[in-house]
């Protein structure tokens, strides 16, 4: 977790952390490169309609700004591969105020997509939703998912907090 | 997505002729409840991209969390897509209306 240290924002990462990270990061470059559809919900929640009932006025929007959007979230996703220790390896990693502002950007752009495929709701109670996957299968990929998703969030909200501390 | 939507005010009679034309009418920018966003992130986007105070901010985010929705600026329509393009690079889900 993340605690601020003069200028800079730090935390020290296992090796299964750094992987997780490096996965997430990846799969939303992925998403926004090669995968790139607005028939996924998950784009749809990224890139979501500035006109609901004006599909003309979203089209518009979006060949203004979408071509932007979509190289900020890339950069974005970017600065968490950028900061991770090198190598199949644990470490420290070390950002500055512009690059913590980018990971909390990329952070939530991986929970949101995250929330999209887990079908996360405004009631959803995460630990119950994790005791019922373990329940049913300690050994699926829901299981994961799941960790992973609650994961990002208090690595999140580590992040945010030594920034506004 | 809980929360209700704004209760929606029947205009009071107007003659046609006083009427603000439809194209001079300031427009929105409206965030929307999210699952996902948390509470403290939202609240910190709203100080960071409008300058709103801790307390304007905060407020701000509880009427998304508690109504399903606020809006969070005003103005003209090419504004408020710049907010709403603003707001969609930190993953927030924001819409543009008329007022």
């Amino acid at each position: 977790m993340f605690r601020r240290r003069g200028d800079s924002y730090v935390a020290s990462f296992a090796v299964d952390e750094v992987r997780v990270l490096r996965k997430v990061a990846s799969e939303v470059v992925g998403l926004l490169t090669d995968g790139f559809d607005h028939g996924d919900p998950v784009v749809g929640r990224l890139f979501p309609e500035v006109y609901p009932d004006d599909d003309a006025g979203t089209a518009e929007f979006r060949r203004y700004t979408e071509g932007d959007l979509k190289t900020a979230k890339i950069d974005q996703a970017g600065a968490i591969l950028a900061a991770l220790p090198d190598g199949d390896a644990g470490g420290e990693v070390r950002l500055d105020a512009e690059a913590a502002e980018a990971w909390l950007r990329a952070l939530n752009d991986a929970r949101l997509a995250m929330g999209v495929r887990l079908e996360i709701k405004d009631g959803t109670d995460l630990g119950e939703e994790l005791d019922d996957a373990v329940a049913a299968d300690p050994a699926s990929s829901r299981v994961f998912q799941l960790s992973v998703y609650a994961y990002l969030g208090y690595l999140q909200e580590s992040l945010l907090n030594a920034l506004i501390d | 997505m809980g929360g209700m939507a704004a209760p929606q005010v029947a205009p009071v009679e107007t003659p046609d002729t006083t009427e603000v034309p439809v194209s001079d009418r300031p427009w929105v920018t409206i965030v929307w409840d999210d699952p996902v966003n948390l509470m403290t992130y939202v609240t910190w986007v709203f100080q960071k991209l409008f300058g709103y105070s801790r307390e304007k901010a905060e407020q701000l985010m509880l009427d998304v969390h508690h109504k399903g929705k606020a809006v969070v600026s005003s103005g003209a329509r090419e504004r408020m897509e710049h907010d709403a393009a603003q707001l969609h690079a930190y993953g927030l889900w924001a819409t543009v209306d008329r007022s």
